[in-house]
């Protein structure tokens, strides 16, 4: 924490050098762009805000040589009143161009009217709310992560084409759990699949899974789909296993479930898991591996969805950038527009939402040389989220 | 003969359904039941507010981790435990003894604060990522019992729990010392006119608290994930146990424990929309009908 807390100073230092730097020396450097970064460096998603963050910090080296980017840190603490009040710094005393980051919905939903409002160009690189790109839309915001629907919709139909017919699903109790099983179960039962059971656990209260698949056991179901994240996700995969339901009832899930970013603490638990995700680092394009490679080189680990989600958030406002656009209203605007060839495949924002339209992947958790690896199965075909009641001007 | 035979079969599963999720029960509570009665006692004993106990539990669970890493998963058993009571010590003698005479509002403030220093100090230390705990291998299979199929692992723990139970009862119930600590319980100023040195009883049952704390940590981390947030999320529940259980007392511990396990178990399984309600909503009618609990350790 601390340490983020001086890259902080540091970056609001390096931004007054290089402020009083421009005012002698105009023209000489290379044309500056206040970048505020709003993510979590401490509470439960700070693993998640450190990756996004090197994934960005990777992408603008990457691709924005011929910019002088001045990056504002500020820590959300994954709460919705301190991202407000942070957003709002950025704004009004760094002045910042352009915002990136944004891990929890909540704080999304809290920076939202903020954003819209003071017309700053917000790219968000995790928070998958439908709503921010549906009915709570702004030409103000662009999504380069995904949202909870679009990932786990073509799963529904996939599993069933696969010859599953019953499924018992299981995530936590609050927004994005239930989007996420809801988009499963609408697709899932569309294609001829039948819910036999479906319960929502207490969210970060539950430690425990055993009452639950105790149930998912006598419900006589074929298959378990569920969506968890993180510290959960971790325990629910040890437990799933413990209790040898593996073997009888396969589990599928979200691909956060088994995100590459904690996996190994889930351990040969994991071997066998089918999810769906929009990114793994497994990937066969020329696109990611370069990024890998990259990331690897800069931070010695592999990167996770996170860090792609940083990575294209900048490469996003590099493009964006790169068509002319300056000043917060044209960066927006550029914004909505742009489209790439990323290291998930075929990237580009739909005009119509501001949410990224991506190829998703259905990968299998195997063992591999240096721990678990993702073996991708099927990449699903690429799929606009609908409208979702989002009703905006088009791009200029 | 048939339809006997129908019923019996849909009867036989649902019951060991239930048996099943009885264990779970239990497995909960007994985990639940290493960490309260440490401070169950340590409240009992000197009025002492420890919230940081919970953080013990996971440095406990981070300890066991690491060590599991190094050295095997039973080294880090047996060195969880030791690491979190030797923490103890440096938190007795540094911040503890200094605040006996404060009064609970400061002791409370204090060890809430100490909560966020080790929240922060074990981010600082293991990262925010969440860490692997293996699980041994003797431990790892299913056993099965009466034509149902349980883990080892949980039933290890609910042994185990029984253990330190049968342990601490005889302790506090057939041994001098444990008579001492009881007396202290009862009457701490009374105890101290005997001649029982009541501050340094209160030191020894603070280092056996730390320990258990650090014990139940480490049996958890294979179990759950290892997180810094963990000891934050268990401490609720742990005052939840002590408030329903009686301030002080063993059988408050062992008896709160196995009603939260209960209801937290069944609330999931019968009602899962009141599940994390029906909890609280048990506490709030313990403290309107017997405001000091079940078996408080004073009348």
């Amino acid at each position: 924490m601390t340490r983020i807390n001086k890259t902080s100073k540091f970056a609001i230092k390096g931004a007054l050098a290089a402020l009083a730097l421009g005012l002698s020396a105009q023209g000489a450097l290379a044309e500056k762009v206040k970048v505020g970064l709003l993510l979590p460096y401490s509470g439960v998603y700070a693993a998640l805000g450190n990756d996004i963050q090197a994934g960005f910090e990777l992408g603008l080296e990457t691709f924005g040589k011929e910019y002088d980017f001045v990056i504002a840190n500020e820590d959300t603490e994954v709460k919705p009143p301190q991202g407000l009040a942070k957003a709002r710094k950025l704004i009004l005393q760094y002045k910042v161009d352009v915002m990136a980051g944004i891990v929890s919905s909540g704080v999304l939903g809290a920076v939202r009217d903020l954003v819209d409002g003071a017309k700053v160009p917000l790219i968000v690189a995790n928070a998958g709310n439908d709503d921010a790109t549906g009915a709570k839309c702004s030409p103000y915001i662009t999504r380069m992560s995904f949202s909870n629907a679009q990932v786990n919709r073509p799963m529904g139909k996939w599993l069933a084409e696969q010859g599953v017919k019953k499924v018992f699903t299981l995530a936590p109790d609050y927004a994005a759990g239930r989007q996420m099983i809801d988009a499963f179960t609408a697709s899932f039962t569309a294609a001829g699949g039948e819910i036999v059971g479906q319960e929502y656990t207490p969210f970060r209260k539950t430690q425990d899974f055993g009452p639950y698949l105790a149930k998912a056991k006598a419900s006589g179901a074929e298959a378990v789909f569920v969506f968890y994240a993180g510290g959960e996700a971790i325990s629910f995969v040890k437990q799933y296993d413990s209790f040898g339901l593996k073997k009888d009832i396969p589990l599928y899930g979200s691909g956060f479930l088994t995100s590459s970013l904690y996996v190994n603490a889930e351990g040969p638990a994991a071997e066998g898991v089918i999810t769906s995700l929009h990114y793994v680092p497994t990937l066969d394009n020329p696109e990611n591996k370069a990024f890998v490679e990259a990331f690897k080189a800069k931070t010695g680990r592999l990167p996770s969805e996170f860090s792609a989600h940083g990575y294209d958030a900048a490469r996003a406002l590099v493009e964006a950038l790169n068509t002319g656009a300056r000043g917060r209203e044209g960066i927006a605007n550029a914004l909505r527009s742009v489209s790439f060839t990323g290291p998930r495949g075929e990237t580009s924002i739909d005009p119509a939402t501001g949410n990224i339209v991506q190829p998703i992947y259905v990968y299998e958790t195997v063992a591999g040389e240096n721990g678990l690896t993702q073996k991708v199965l099927a990449s699903l075909p690429v799929e606009a989220d609908p409208a979702n009641g989002c009703a905006m001007p088009a791009p200029k | 003969m048939t339809p006997a035979l129908l019923t019996a079969g849909p009867l036989a599963l649902d019951a060991s359904f239930w048996v099943l999720q009885g264990l779970n029960a239990l497995q909960l509570s007994m985990l639940l039941f290493l960490l309260s009665v440490g401070l169950t006692v340590i409240f009992g004993l000197m009025h002492f507010v420890n919230l940081a106990h919970g953080s013990l539990y996971a440095m406990g669970a981070y300890v066991a981790a690491s060590a599991a890493g190094l050295m095997g998963y039973w080294a880090g058993v047996l060195l969880a435990p030791l690491a979190v009571a030797a923490f103890g010590v440096l938190l007795y003698w540094g911040l503890i003894r200094r605040m006996r005479r404060s009064g609970p509002m400061a002791q409370v403030l204090v060890t809430f604060g100490l909560i966020f220093v080790m929240l922060d100090l074990t981010r600082i230390v293991w990262g925010d990522l969440a860490l692997a705990a293996p699980m041994p291998e003797l431990l790892s299979g299913r056993l099965t019992i009466l034509g149902l199929e349980y883990p080892i692992y949980r039933l290890v723990i609910i042994v185990l729990g029984g253990l330190i139970y049968g342990g601490l009862y005889w302790v506090l119930s057939r041994t001098q010392i444990g008579a001492m600590i009881r007396a202290g319980v009862d009457n701490d100023a009374m105890a101290s006119c005997l001649g029982i040195n009541v501050e340094q009883l209160f030191f020894l049952v603070f280092c056996v608290g730390c320990a258990l704390a650090g014990l139940a940590g480490a049996v958890a981390a294979p179990l759950l994930s290892v997180t810094p947030e963990m000891g934050l999320s268990i401490l609720i529940p742990t005052l939840i146990v002590i408030v329903i259980g009686g301030l002080g007392s063993l059988k408050g511990a062992i008896a709160g424990s196995l009603i939260f396990g209960f209801v937290q178990t069944f609330g999931a399984v019968l009602a899962p929309q009141l599940a994390s309600v029906l909890i609280y909503a048990l506490l709030a009618a313990v403290l309107v009908i017997k405001p000091v609990g079940l078996f408080p350790a004073r009348g």
